[in-house]
């Protein structure tokens, strides 16, 4: 149980990693979501092996319900944060026609500078 | 003091909550706005004297174990950082207030009730006694920070706000799955139980904690090589909005990896942290140095900053700790007001790059004197208060034998000085610039010039007090660097 748990987090966090080093931000999206189910996976093994529902008064081993709580809150707000992501990827498909992410300005200032360097010792 | 607390958290909320119901009246809006943040800066006024005369006092949420629930701890660390973050909220927002009519301001429809939201993050964080509700905290602060750097929804904001977001994304997952490996060494995530486990588990997986956590907390701090966010996104936000960024945020940070790092006894990341510190100061100050847009060049100075607090914190001696807290105190105002003067120099002149202005010091010298104030401060020149920060934390570093980070620190300040002449050069000297584009219509220019006015004081003020001020931090380091202190705080 715990091992496939674990074989789970593997695969969703290098999927994601994978996703987020893309340029289109809907891929970043997409790898978004993936590592955070994976951080979640990762939280609810944290608690230790599965039991019954944590509901007080059982006699069976419980599960330990402080990870479900805290799984639970980080999953809300990566709920909010895909929105709010998709939500620009939204405003920047209207603005510049795809959700391509940019060149750094500093890089693209550096390249012409260098570009311009090269030009002047051509001369 | 229960209330007190509560109103920290509860009074920005609710009023972001009320003012964004009424967001379409100016004025009721404002007032709302300024209500909420004003209590929580009254209320931490007196959280500080309070922890002052009777100690560190902690608030079990609900009445929980602390082992189960949320505490909210005001140790001697929290009671002194958090009034100045508050007030300096406060300030900003006012100005705001005064430059909401004009081309640079934000839409005060959605910036009053994002920076309660924000204050509120920012209380949180300072005030939680668990990693948990410090993610949930730090997830407040950048959701609402996401919302003010892009609400305007212009080109630039987006492409700057991607990275921002996207980096700060990815830190966030860092942390959670931070918390998974914390709880599964421990079986807790609250920092007081943490200071009795952690010390227990094996080196390997203790320093293994240490550094995730210095990757999670130092890329919101801005230290390198986790930086490029910062400069990018920063200076094209509206001016008010990056002035609490860059007084609060990467702090935030830092002021979370001293309570962890502190508290947790990870000395043996000292030398680590030393090596990283020296080069965010270095990189960070000749970054500045290649820039010519006034805030680009403080956009860099806020790292080069960090580097400092980094390094009073990596050394791990009470003097290296009590020097980055004073820093972290002297920084937050002089930070904002240098971004606040940026957005007057830009209401002035039609925009801040440094060839395209000029002269400003003859026509507008209050402008020139509210810059010139801060802008030594930071450079760390005496008898402002970047001084007294500085020989804190420069002295420890001497003390600890840490040459080649003090020699570092020294260059630093100097690179520091050379691009405040440069802007001083380039916007208050010099011939008057061709054409001024001044757009209209001018805002509330009084109204700007008093909120910078009050905050350069509050820097001044700093520099006054210099002297009570370390003692307050050599007690505050003290509290962080023996767990018990804070153990028998939290668990009594």
């Amino acid at each position: 149980m715990s091992i496939s748990l674990l074989i789970g987090v593997g695969a969703l966090t290098s999927i994601g990693v994978y996703l987020i080093t893309a340029r289109t931000l809907s891929r970043i999206i997409l790898g978004f979501v993936l590592l955070g189910h994976a951080a979640v996976l990762a939280l609810l093994t944290a608690g230790g092996p599965s039991g019954a529902a944590p509901i007080a008064g059982g006699d069976a081993a419980l599960a330990n319900p402080l990870p479900q709580a805290l799984a639970l809150t980080a999953i809300v707000i990566s709920f909010g944060l895909t929105l709010f992501m998709l939500a620009l990827a939204v405003r920047q498909q209207t603005l510049t026609g795809d959700d391509l992410v940019e060149d750094d300005l500093e890089d693209q200032r550096i390249a012409q500078l260098a570009a311009e360097n090269e030009h002047e010792a051509d001369r | 003091m229960n209330t007190v607390l509560t109103l920290m958290l509860v009074a920005p909320l609710l009023s972001a909550a009320l003012a964004f119901a009424v967001r379409r009246h100016d004025q009721l809006r404002d007032a709302l706005t300024l209500a909420g943040l004003g209590t929580a800066a009254g209320a931490s006024g007196v959280m500080f004297a309070t922890v002052a005369a009777d100690g560190p006092f902690v608030l079990r949420v609900g009445g929980w174990h602390p082992e189960l629930g949320i505490v909210l701890v005001a140790d001697r660390f929290a009671a002194l950082v958090l009034p100045v973050a508050l007030a300096i909220i406060f300030v900003v927002e006012l100005f705001a207030i005064g430059q909401r009519k004009t081309a640079w301001g934000s839409n005060p429809e959605l910036s009053g009730p994002m920076m309660g939201v924000l204050t509120a993050g920012v209380s949180l964080a300072m005030l939680t006694g668990d990693l948990f509700t410090l993610f949930v905290a730090f997830e407040l602060i950048l959701v609402s920070s996401y919302v003010l750097l892009t609400h305007q929804g212009q080109a630039a904001q987006l492409r700057a706000g991607m990275t921002y977001v996207v980096m700060n994304l990815l830190a966030s997952t860092l942390f959670l799955f931070g918390l998974a490996y914390v709880y599964a060494a421990t079986g807790t995530v609250n920092l007081a139980l943490l200071t009795e486990r952690i010390p227990e588990l094996p080196d390997g997986v203790r320093l293994g904690i240490g550094a995730w956590f210095f990757v999670v907390f130092g890329t919101k701090a801005a230290v390198f090589p986790l930086f490029s966010w910062l400069p990018d996104s920063y200076p094209t936000a509206p001016t008010t909005i990056t002035a609490v960024f860059a007084g609060l945020l990467t702090k935030i940070g830092i002021y979370a990896m001293i309570r962890f790092h502190t508290l947790m006894g990870m000395d043996q990341l000292g030398n680590t942290m030393l090596i990283i510190a020296g080069v965010t100061m270095i990189v960070g100050a000749l970054g500045a140095l290649a820039q010519s847009h006034v805030k680009r060049i403080l956009s860099f100075h806020i790292i080069s900053q960090i580097g400092y607090m980094l390094m009073g914190l990596g050394l791990f001696t009470a003097a290296g700790t009590a020097g980055a807290i004073l820093f972290l105190v002297h920084h937050m105002p002089v930070k904002t007001v240098l971004f606040l003067v940026g957005g007057l120099i830009e209401n002035d002149q039609g925009t801040g790059r440094l060839d395209r202005t000029g002269g400003l010091a003859r026509r507008r010298p209050l402008i020139a004197a509210l810059f010139a104030v801060p802008a030594l401060s930071l450079a760390g020149l005496p008898p402002f208060s970047g001084f007294v920060a500085k020989f804190a934390v420069i002295s420890a570093g001497i003390e600890a034998r840490a040459t080649p980070w003090v020699v570092l620190a020294l260059v630093a300040g100097a690179l520091t000085l050379l691009s405040m002449t440069k802007i001083w050069l380039g916007v208050f000297w010099g011939a008057d610039p061709d054409r001024v584009s001044v757009r209209r219509p001018p805002g509330n220019r009084p109204m700007m010039l008093a909120a910078t006015g009050i905050a350069v004081a509050g820097t001044l003020t700093i520099s006054a007090l210099a002297g009570p001020l370390f003692d307050l931090s050599v007690d505050a380091a003290e509290d962080l660097r023996d767990p018990e202190i804070y153990r028998t705080a939290v668990l009594r």
